[in-house]
């Protein structure tokens, strides 16, 4: 092949590499820093903040509020997405398309336009800093993937697998558990996994909806490194970027992390 | 006749279930997504007084006075700037990494495909505080530099346009290397090849063969990469230190410190239109090149 094994490309290929997981790898290092300031290299090295974040009250609470929002989104998203999913890749009808597009339309909308719209209606339905209003906001921006990937486990599933196990005599909950079920089975684990992240993560429109009272993992670490100076941050972060690497690998074990964010 | 009779009342049926199916989903739309968006389109023609009480009355005055006041002119421009810069820079970043993913082995690809993605679902606040660390006053680079001597004074790469930007490629990146793979599904070896046994430079093939194929791929990577960097905000609100205003930031001070509603509605309304005028130049720009290339 022409150029492939080129060493200028491949020196420049790893110092761009460099550049794009720079960022995420640094906040393992700073956040081994004992210094009560950011400065990196660290002048004094040690846990220190690793101990002062599980006594930081506002973020504990912040991350057990996240895991609870994050819970509660992926198994609404599952059971509005999914039927979903199902209508939209066996039946044709009039108005699928369109159906289509919209449960998917929230994708091409800035989230900054978004999360702004959702808290003109949610300060009329009394929503603002609540877990209601949160997860239901969070919905919006979990289903389209859910969808997404349902429509394209459905439509690799022929319709007349399952046909078969009818015919044969099954009933369709036998035919649902034992034939449906598991062939859709790496959709289903990948939706879950990316919905808990997308939840677990969202910040901009979280930080429309959060308040004094109630707010989010990510609000509170966008917050602190708003208003501190100290390495804690990068403890929060490591915490962050190693369970959201767990995740990605279940994503990408089960139907590929390309496929399932792909646009 | 009874068999039809039993069908048409069969499918009634499912009609129904699948009612039943799409309804929670509808619901989920209606609440989160079509009447958000409506009541946005609508509070940008709200009347608000000077505190953002809303009067109740309704005016067709919140536009004129955006596009009247210098301040709204200087966001748009320096939105307009910002995102144009990011998506050039983002593409001269991405253009090498794409080509040499789209022709390594497909085992390594498959480990670099992941290791390019995932930065994505990275939450944008930890990648924010990564290149803070970086770039800060006496963060990595500075350090470095002062302590090998090249400067005496840290240079200031943060609370300014110029972090900002750092940070926006950095985040564009994977969206930008995964559209030009996509791109490139066109491309194949066997051109260059054949090129270059007829004699073609390295730099004729690049010019002639690699970027004519190459350039739907461009185009939605630039088109993704420009929305997305109009709308964003984490990033030129942490990097930018408060100092440099863009439209999503003013969306936010509006909305939240100001309170002023209308107004941050109306410059949703603003960013919406970029968006759309983006696509729009997207869609041109393709069937442009569909003319010249076929």
């Amino acid at each position: 092949m022409v150029g492939t094994s080129k060493w200028p490309l491949r020196i420049l290929v790893v110092l761009l590499y460099i550049f794009l997981l720079g960022p995420i790898l640094i906040v393992v290092p700073l956040s081994f820093s004992n210094d009560t300031y950011l400065t990196f290299p660290p002048e004094s090295w040690g846990i220190r903040w690793y101990g002062a974040m599980f006594y930081h009250q506002r973020m504990t609470d912040a991350f057990l509020v996240s895991l609870a929002i994050a819970s509660i989104v992926t198994a609404l998203s599952l059971v509005a997405g999914i039927p979903a999913a199902y209508c939209l890749a066996r039946e044709r009808f009039t108005g699928r398309d369109a159906l289509l597009n919209l449960f998917t339309a929230p994708l091409l909308l800035p989230t900054i336009v978004l999360g702004l719209s959702i808290l003109l209606v949610f300060v009329r339905l009394n929503l603002l800093g609540t877990y209601h209003g949160i997860v239901i906001a969070h919905l919006i921006v979990t289903t389209p993937y859910v969808i997404r990937i349902m429509i394209t486990s459905f439509t690799t599933l022929p319709a007349y697998v399952e046909e078969a196990a009818k015919t044969l005599g099954a009933s369709p909950l036998v035919v649902f558990r034992k034939i449906t079920l598991p062939l859709v089975l790496p959709g289903f684990v990948a939706s879950a996994a990316l919905s808990f992240l997308l939840s677990f993560d969202e910040v901009i429109i979280s930080l429309f909806l959060t308040g004094p009272r109630l707010t989010t993992l990510p609000v509170e670490i966008y917050n602190y490194v708003e208003s501190q100076t100290d390495p804690m941050a990068a403890s929060v972060s490591v915490v962050l970027v190693s369970a959201t690497m767990a995740i990605v690998i279940v994503i990408e074990r089960t139907v590929g992390l390309a496929k399932a964010i792909g646009r | 006749m009874m068999e039809n009779q039993k069908q048409r009342k069969i499918s009634g049926g499912r009609r129904q279930i699948f009612t039943a199916l799409l309804l929670p989903m509808v619901l989920i739309s209606f609440v989160a997504f079509v009447l958000p968006v409506a009541r946005l389109i609508q509070m940008s023609f709200e009347e608000s007084d000077v505190s953002g009480m809303l009067t109740g009355n309704y005016t067709s005055g919140n536009y004129p006075a955006f596009f009247t006041d210098g301040f709204n002119l200087d966001l748009i421009t320096n939105s307009l700037v910002m995102s144009i810069v990011v998506t050039v820079t983002t593409l001269v970043f991405s253009f090498p990494v794409a080509l040499y993913l789209f022709r390594i082995s497909p085992a390594w690809r498959n480990i670099l495909f992941v290791i390019t993605i995932s930065p994505l679902l990275v939450s944008s606040v930890v990648r924010t505080y990564g290149w803070m660390i970086i770039l800060g006053q006496s963060g990595l680079i500075n350090n470095a530099l002062i302590y090998s001597g090249v400067i005496v004074e840290p240079l200031r790469m943060v609370n300014n346009f110029l972090g900002v930007i750092i940070g926006l490629v950095e985040i564009m990146m994977p969206y930008m290397i995964l559209s030009l793979i996509a791109g490139f599904g066109r491309l194949s070896a066997v051109y260059e090849e054949a090129a270059a046994s007829l004699g073609a430079s390295a730099f004729t093939r690049f010019w002639r063969i690699i970027l004519p194929l190459a350039l739907p791929g461009i185009a939605l990577g630039c088109l993704l990469c420009f929305v997305l960097s109009v709308s964003s905000f984490i990033t030129p609100k942490l990097l930018g230190g408060g100092r440099v205003y863009v439209l999503a930031t003013e969306i936010y001070d509006q909305a939240i410190i100001q309170l002023q509603w209308p107004k941050a509605a109306t410059i949703s309304v603003v960013v919406l239109i970029i968006f759309a005028i983006a696509l729009f130049a997207y869609s041109w720009a393709l069937r442009a090149l569909d003319r010249r290339f076929s």
